[in-house]
């Protein structure tokens, strides 16, 4: 029996996260997602499923709280926006390190520093890229919809878990504010399965388990690297995901992800119905990037039109996707400023049709 | 049938609980729906909005600079958003201290003297569900029934024995409702 | 004949089953070695080295994890008890430990440090405190004396530009979380038993759920100090001592 609600982006993804049967949330308040601890608060989730919540001290130590229950083959869950996203870099790099599984969401705000609370989209780079130190890289999810991110809480475990590796939900305040139809899973038992990597109390017989990311010599750490190296191969061979529209007859091409993609799709329509054979691709992996598709239609169209709400970062993707075939042009607002869809309509004419 | 509104006014005026029930009765009728508070820009000059769409197909943009219909409760709503209903469109507003009425001649104008009303019922909270029986005659995008029953989801349970007066309300929203400018 | 000596009811010494066979890396006459070697006693004697999970810092203790033979993660720097928290709320049933150095624990992971025992977390905190950064090469730490020598305290520390020794355990122990607060050394067999017997209860507190306990280790750094082992004990117990003084700061009411 499916269960429909109106929920807000931010109540929904909680609700979900409690269905997925996490164990553990770890976090600390920073507008615009403080709603989502205070939700688990309010559900009483110890009572509910037994989900441990817990308002840490810091960004810090929300991080390593979660790199320790981790460790334990708990299924554990923080969020943030991007100033504490940047304080939890050290701890996912630990995590990306050791190998562990677990779901971070990035409530995204405008920066750099202190910024503003409005959405934003410029923690794209930070997100793909890395963030932390080392080689490492994050598995992210770019939901444009309530539904997507009720979706992708669960999708975002069941990766995590299989590549022990931690993965980002990539949102912001728009998804996170706005209301939508939602149709939620069922409540999912909270998992009692041990895994063998885990640290659970050693077993009698078998050796201790120890979870590090350390390594001093140079010869094993760069097996350390090959390792994940390929486990990245294996994670870009399997779960890129994208949505397509209007792409068979497409003559440009528009790129953009999460909430902005949404507008930039209402724009797409606009332009459709000037008569510019438009399509657009919706990245719903940031990491792993659709390169592959966008690199296909580079021989079909005329251009390429990424629009983001920061200064150009996905662009970057998108350029070494298109490989120099054709004109790759970018759009954006910063700021929290969100562009509407007939400015990117305009922009699109004025880069493209000559306006 | 895609039902793009913007519903402004003054905090407190029950603005985005309106748009919520809406899309609640959406939802009912197994239609999509968003439902946006005021971001960005529109934030500024003390009015509070929201968006809310809804549609038989997926929706696209939550963001609009155009709406089929814009739901204005005050002067400074109306002085805003007038300009944006697209052609065709429609505009409802509240005539409580509107002294510059909307003078658009391309889209249909209805006004709906709902405060007044709300004052005769001897409850001012069932003003913004006046307005929205208002709406729902001008625009029969959704069923009553479906709308009230959104209205049990988004009301907490206390408040369940208040649902009948909503009810009345919105029929009476739906009595007194005034064509301003209609097309054709 | 010599053989036949070797039986289970002559041995007087032998490895603890909580430690590893793996051969130690710290420096001749460092207390380190001594420490761990109380703990794996302690879990030993209360036979929950399948229940222990422990925590190894940045520092020289960074590969505790290979020397404890129990379940371990090594931690970011500072960020122990952080972690133990995640361990510990997640498994509640588990006994479990951070093992963290001066400037893990009183420097970088203040605010880690002061969180989970003001939460009162149900773990142990074994903090080795020997005034100076080890495994960096002999920085100054949180800890480091007035006037005592470092490399980034060359003639001396300065209290006026550099601040004060800070006595963390004193300042842990004020907070209501803290249930169980003691200074123990380990450079005597005597100092050594009775430091063993502050993890054992500590233990056994946290097996009552009773809050957190912290044991701290007054110890030595005969590297970076530039002492030998023997002078470096001399010193600490002239130096270090006075300012650290052993004994319970904070015991169960």
């Amino acid at each position: 029996m499916k269960e429909l609600r109106l929920m807000k982006g931010n109540e929904a993804l909680e609700e979900a996260a409690i269905r997925a049967g996490v164990d553990a949330y770890f976090g600390y308040p920073i507008t615009p997602q403080s709603e989502i601890i205070e939700y688990l608060m309010a559900e009483d989730t110890e009572k509910r499923t037994g989900m441990v919540v817990l308002q840490a001290e810091s960004e810090v130590a929300a991080i390593n709280m979660i790199y320790g229950a981790a460790g334990c083959g708990k299924k554990a869950l923080t969020s943030s926006s991007g100033p504490g996203i940047s304080l939890k870099q050290e701890g996912l790099s630990y995590i990306a390190g050791a190998e562990l599984p677990c779901v971070v969401v990035n409530i995204v705000r405008g920066g750099p520093g202190l910024g503003t609370i409005q959405p934003s989209q410029s923690d794209y780079l930070q997100s793909v890229k890395g963030g932390g130190h080392g080689d490492y890289k994050l598995i992210v999810l770019a939901p444009a919809t309530v539904q997507e991110t009720v979706d992708y809480v669960k999708l975002a475990f069941e990766l995590a878990f299989k590549y022990r590796n931690p993965v980002m939900i990539l949102s912001d305040g728009i998804i996170g504010q706005m209301m939508e139809k939602v149709e939620l899973f069922e409540q999912m038992p909270r998992s009692t399965k041990e895994y063998e990597w885990a640290t659970t109390g050693k077993k009698p017989g078998k050796d201790h388990v120890i979870v590090t990311s350390l390594q001093l010599k140079p010869e094993e750490q760069e097996e350390v690297n090959l390792r994940l190296q390929a486990k990245y191969r294996e994670v870009e061979k399997n779960e890129v995901m994208y949505e397509a529209y209007n792409i068979d007859d497409a003559e440009y091409l528009f790129v953009s992800f999460g909430s902005c993609a949404r507008i930039t799709q209402k724009a797409m329509e606009m332009a459709r119905e000037k008569g510019y054979k438009v399509g657009q691709i919706r990245p719903q992996t940031l990491y792993p990037y659709p390169a592959e598709i966008i690199n296909k239609l580079a021989d079909q169209v005329k251009g390429v039109f990424t629009v983001e709400m920061n200064d150009g970062q996905m662009v970057e993707d998108v350029r070494l996707a298109v490989n120099g075939k054709v004109p790759v042009e970018h759009y954006g607002r910063f700021g929290g400023m969100i562009p509407s869809p007939d400015e990117i309509l305009n922009a699109f004419e004025q880069k493209f049709i000559g306006g | 049938m895609n039902e793009e509104i913007i519903i402004a006014g003054f905090g407190g005026q029950g603005v985005l609980s309106m748009g919520q029930i809406l899309c609640y009765g959406g939802v009912m009728q197994n239609k999509e729906v968003t439902w946006m508070p005021s971001y960005g820009p529109e934030m500024r000059g003390g009015t509070a909005n929201c968006t809310a769409i809804i549609s038989d197909e997926k929706i696209s943009s939550p963001v609009l600079n155009a709406y089929d219909t814009a739901i204005m409760l005050n002067q400074p709503s109306l002085d805003k958003f007038e300009e944006t209903v697209k052609p065709g469109g429609m505009l409802i507003y509240e005539t409580n201290g509107i002294i510059r009425k909307p003078e658009r001649k391309d889209i249909d104008i209805y006004s709906i003297g709902a405060y007044d009303e709300s004052i005769k019922m001897k409850n001012t909270k069932i003003f913004n569900m006046i307005v929205i029986g208002g709406f729902l005659k001008a625009r029969p995008i959704l069923d009553v029934e479906n709308v009230i029953k959104g209205l049990e989801k988004v009301l907490p349970e206390r408040y369940h024995h208040l649902i009948p007066l909503n009810e009345e309300a919105i029929r009476k929203g739906m009595e007194i409702i005034k064509v301003e400018n209609k097309l054709k | 004949m010599a053989e036949n000596l070797i039986k289970p009811e002559n041995l007087v010494y032998e490895k603890s089953k909580s430690m590893t066979e793996r051969e130690l890396h710290y420096c001749p006459g460092c207390g380190h070695g001594t420490a761990h070697r109380m703990l794996a006693e302690a879990i030993d004697d209360l036979d929950i080295q399948g229940e222990t999970i422990g925590i190894a810092p940045v520092g020289c203790s960074v590969l505790a994890y290979y020397y404890f033979d129990v379940d371990m993660l090594e931690a970011a720097h500072g960020r122990a008890p952080a972690v133990a928290t995640g361990i510990k709320r997640v498994l509640p049933e588990k006994y479990v430990f951070t093992y963290q150095g001066d400037g893990d624990l009183a420097a970088i992971g203040t605010a880690e440090t002061i969180h989970a025992c003001n939460r009162g977390e149900n773990i142990l905190i074994v903090f080795i405190n020997n005034g100076i950064y080890g495994m960096t090469g002999g920085q100054m730490a949180p800890t480091t004396l007035e006037n005592m020598k470092s490399t980034t305290s060359p003639r001396g520390r300065d209290i006026k530009t550099m601040g004060n020794p800070l006595k963390i355990s004193e300042l842990v122990a004020e907070l209501p979380g803290t249930y169980y607060a003691t200074r123990h050394s380990v450079h005597t067999p005597a100092n050594a038993r009775k430091t063993k017997r502050a993890f054992k209860k500590a233990l056994e507190y946290q097996k009552e759920n009773k809050g957190t306990c912290l044991v701290e280790v007054v110890s030595n750094c005969p590297s970076n100090w530039k002492m030998t082992p023997a002078e470096s004990n001399k010193w600490m117990e002239e130096n270090m001592f006075p300012f650290y003084p052993l004994g319970d700061i904070k015991t169960p009411k």
